[in-house]
């Protein structure tokens, strides 16, 4: 029969990819006594590609300098890094493909739909993971049991925190007494960073006028925009990721829609400017976890090491993750051990951290607990507003 | 408050039918090739989208202004169409119908990775190729770019009209449409009109693609999955087959997507498009367009 013969050859080439599959996988798991593996589960490609790539540098640049100073208690680093695509499935096979490889502790997501598919791994492997931008509070709390994951941390606020800047900020410093928000239903950051705005803004008397939502790739916003418009809101929160948000920033201003759009972290992007345009960013504001434009030394070094390495701005994304390498570094010498379980240890500990984005304790939910700033846009180019602390 | 809504409904009617017009000049191409061979297309979608990225590379790389840029990426899909036809689809023009609709969800596959290992999945921002001008005309807004969009699927659909109905081509088109054979014993070179099908029909995607890279400024290769789709539901709503069909279903379905996300809720209006494909199916299945028996070219 036709159909068999078809469907046994079918049958053959899946066999040979799987081994194919297997034999290369298995290719990559050799043990070097004398390097510690940092997996890094990064958004190289996809829609976040800005973030991952910019974490990426920020990690080599860590290992970098920490390998030049003679490693940690002996060994050196090395950077596994595996791309998610930036998206959740994706993430949680490059969290597998990296524990296939062996790795010591995992860098990443930087996502928090990403870092949500992969921490009930990272318990039940043991192995640590910090993501540096995951803000979703659930990565590290389990909101079913609402038990802290052991093996989960974080170098980023949290949206509660980023939530509640953003409602305070556009309350007494932009004077809104109506919001819109505008959020994308794809995302469990923009759906999380939308109920901690929401809460906070009416708490402070605030109304909110209209409630809308869109799909990650989606491309055409003027019917929603047009809505919002017509409610005519004292300030719309849009609190997606660049990619989307350019364009929704580019369509509303092409709509006359003058009035302030703010956000969160998601924004930071050099991606933002070129997609929204500079001229449509005049009277946008976003919550970021730390200014280029810092005065502190701590900031200052990094941002002119970086860009002589990189030739390009030290973004969040890159400050986040240079830190989150800082902090696994401090609690491997604090254990004085490569153990899993007291390198989690000594994580829990972490206390006064000078880092670039800010001095960093962790709170017993594994939330570092640090400032954030607030930034406008001149000329297309991020400009300090204000710093806000916890 | 009365009049203000009523000025929203007509801006919503505005986005509605800019947004339309791109569900339609893919939907045409769509409704061509099933008319004359009874397939449904499913990699037309990602032929629109690499219509975008030739647009695109012709604007950036090779530094070209907009009609030029369009042209070049309408002959690259057109050509790319024959090619597909050729390689892909008709060795197996006898074989039963589902082997051929595999192949072309295979087809589409292959561009949307292909075009992802060699350009990489990051999305790209388009150049502006056409000012971005933009009316206000007593509280309504339009942009130059919509007009531009909506002037050339009208225009194109227009000249199609003509091509299948008063051109020899066209005489041929619908001849190979009701009975290839026969056709074929009528000396008609059934090879031929359905290569030039294809041609005309892939070059619309491509057309489309530079438009809706300038009015959206952002293209990546998923990029023509949810319009490819969109773009089929357009054409069944409108009838398959039937080119002023594929036209009226595009703007119908872009106007009650912007109606719905306007005045119900955004999150319904991707569902609102489903619905109204089951619904037209199971109510009638020709579409709006649609003879009961007959409905070819």
């Amino acid at each position: 029969m036709k159909v068999s013969k078809l469907s046994k050859s079918i049958l053959t080439a899946a066999i040979i990819l799987s081994v194919a599959a297997m034999l290369t996988g298995c290719g990559g798991a050799k043990e070097d006594a004398n390097t510690i593996k940092i997996g890094a589960n990064l958004e190289l490609t996809g829609n976040n590609a800005s973030y991952g790539s910019s974490a990426k540098n920020g990690i080599e640049m860590a290992v970098k300098e920490i390998n030049d100073k003679g490693g940690l208690l002996g060994k050196k680093l090395e950077v596994d890094v595996a791309d998610n695509r930036s998206e959740a499935t994706e993430a949680a096979n490059a969290m597998q493909k990296l524990l296939d490889d062996k790795v010591d502790l995992i860098i990443g997501p930087d996502t928090s739909s990403g870092t949500l598919a992969c921490v009930s791994t990272a318990d039940k492997e043991k192995i640590p993971l910090i993501t540096p931008y995951g803000t979703n509070p659930d990565i590290t709390v389990d909101p079913a049991t609402k038990k802290v994951r052991p093996y989960v941390f974080r170098t980023a606020f949290i949206d509660t925190f980023q939530g509640k800047v953003m409602a305070n900020f556009v309350t007494n410093q932009l004077h809104a007494k109506k919001a819109a928000v505008y959020i994308d239903n794809s995302s469990d950051y923009s759906k999380g960073l939308q109920k901690f705005f929401v809460e906070e803004f009416q708490k402070s008397g605030g109304t909110i006028v209209a409630s809308e939502a869109y799909l990650q790739k989606d491309t055409d916003f003027k019917a929603a925009l047009t809505k919002i418009k017509a409610e005519n809101p004292d300030v719309i929160f849009v609190p997606g990721y660049y990619q989307e948000v350019g364009m929704i920033i580019k369509q509303a201003r092409e709509m006359g829609i003058t009035q302030p759009i703010v956000g969160g972290d998601g924004w930071d992007s050099a991606k933002l400017a070129e997609i929204a345009g500079a001229a449509n960013l005049e009277n946008c504001y976003f919550a970021n976890h730390y200014s280029a434009k810092d005065t502190s030394d701590k900031v200052k070094t990094f941002v002119t090491n970086y860009q002589k390495a990189y030739n390009q701005k030290a973004d969040a994304p890159a400050a986040l993750a240079y830190d989150s390498v800082m902090i696994v570094a401090q609690a491997i010498k604090d254990a004085n051990s490569f153990d899993k379980d007291k390198v989690q240890a000594a994580l829990e500990k972490i206390k006064n951290l000078e880092a670039v984005t800010g001095t960093i304790s962790f709170n017993e939910f594994h939330d570092p607990v640090k400032s954030a700033v607030i930034l406008t846009f001149k000329d297309g180019k991020q400009a300090f507003v204000t710093k806000i602390a916890p | 408050m009365g009049d203000n809504l009523f000025l929203q409904f007509v801006q919503q009617l505005i986005n509605g039918i800019s947004l339309g017009s791109i569900y339609a000049l893919i939907a045409l191409g769509y409704t061509m090739v099933y008319g004359i061979m009874k397939l449904i297309n499913f990699a037309h979608g990602d032929v629109y989208m690499v219509g975008a990225y030739v647009g695109f590379f012709a604007a950036t790389t090779a530094n070209l202004p907009f009609f030029p840029s369009i042209i070049l990426a309408m002959l690259a899909t057109g050509l790319g169409g024959v090619i597909i036809e050729r390689l892909a689809y008709k060795p197996l023009r006898h074989h039963p119908k589902i082997a051929i609709l595999t192949t072309a969800i295979g087809v589409s596959l292959f561009l949307e990775y292909t075009t992802m290992l060699l350009l990489t999945p990051q999305p790209r921002t388009f150049p502006p190729l056409l000012p971005n001008a933009i009316y206000h005309i007593g509280g309504l807004i339009i942009s130059f770019q919509q007009i531009v969009i909506l002037a050339v699927s009208v225009i194109l659909m227009i000249l199609l009209t003509y091509v299948v109905n008063h051109t020899k081509m066209g005489k041929a088109m619908r001849a190979v449409s009701y009975d290839p054979d026969a056709a074929q014993l009528m000396g008609i070179n059934v090879d031929k009109t359905i290569s030039f099908t294809f041609f005309v029909g892939s070059s619309l995607a491509g057309a489309a693609g530079v438009l809706v890279g300038i009015y959206y400024n952002s293209i990546e290769p998923l990029m023509g999955i949810m319009p490819g789709m969109k773009a089929f539901i357009a054409a069944v709503l409108g009838g398959i087959g039937i080119i002023p069909g594929a036209m009226a279903g595009g703007l119908i379905l872009g106007v009650v997507e912007a109606l719905i996300s306007g005045f119900i809720s955004s999150t319904f209006r991707d569902a609102a498009a489903f619905a109204i494909l089951i619904i037209i199916l199971l109510i009638k299945p020709t579409g709006l367009f649609g003879k009961n028996e007959h409905e070819k070219v």
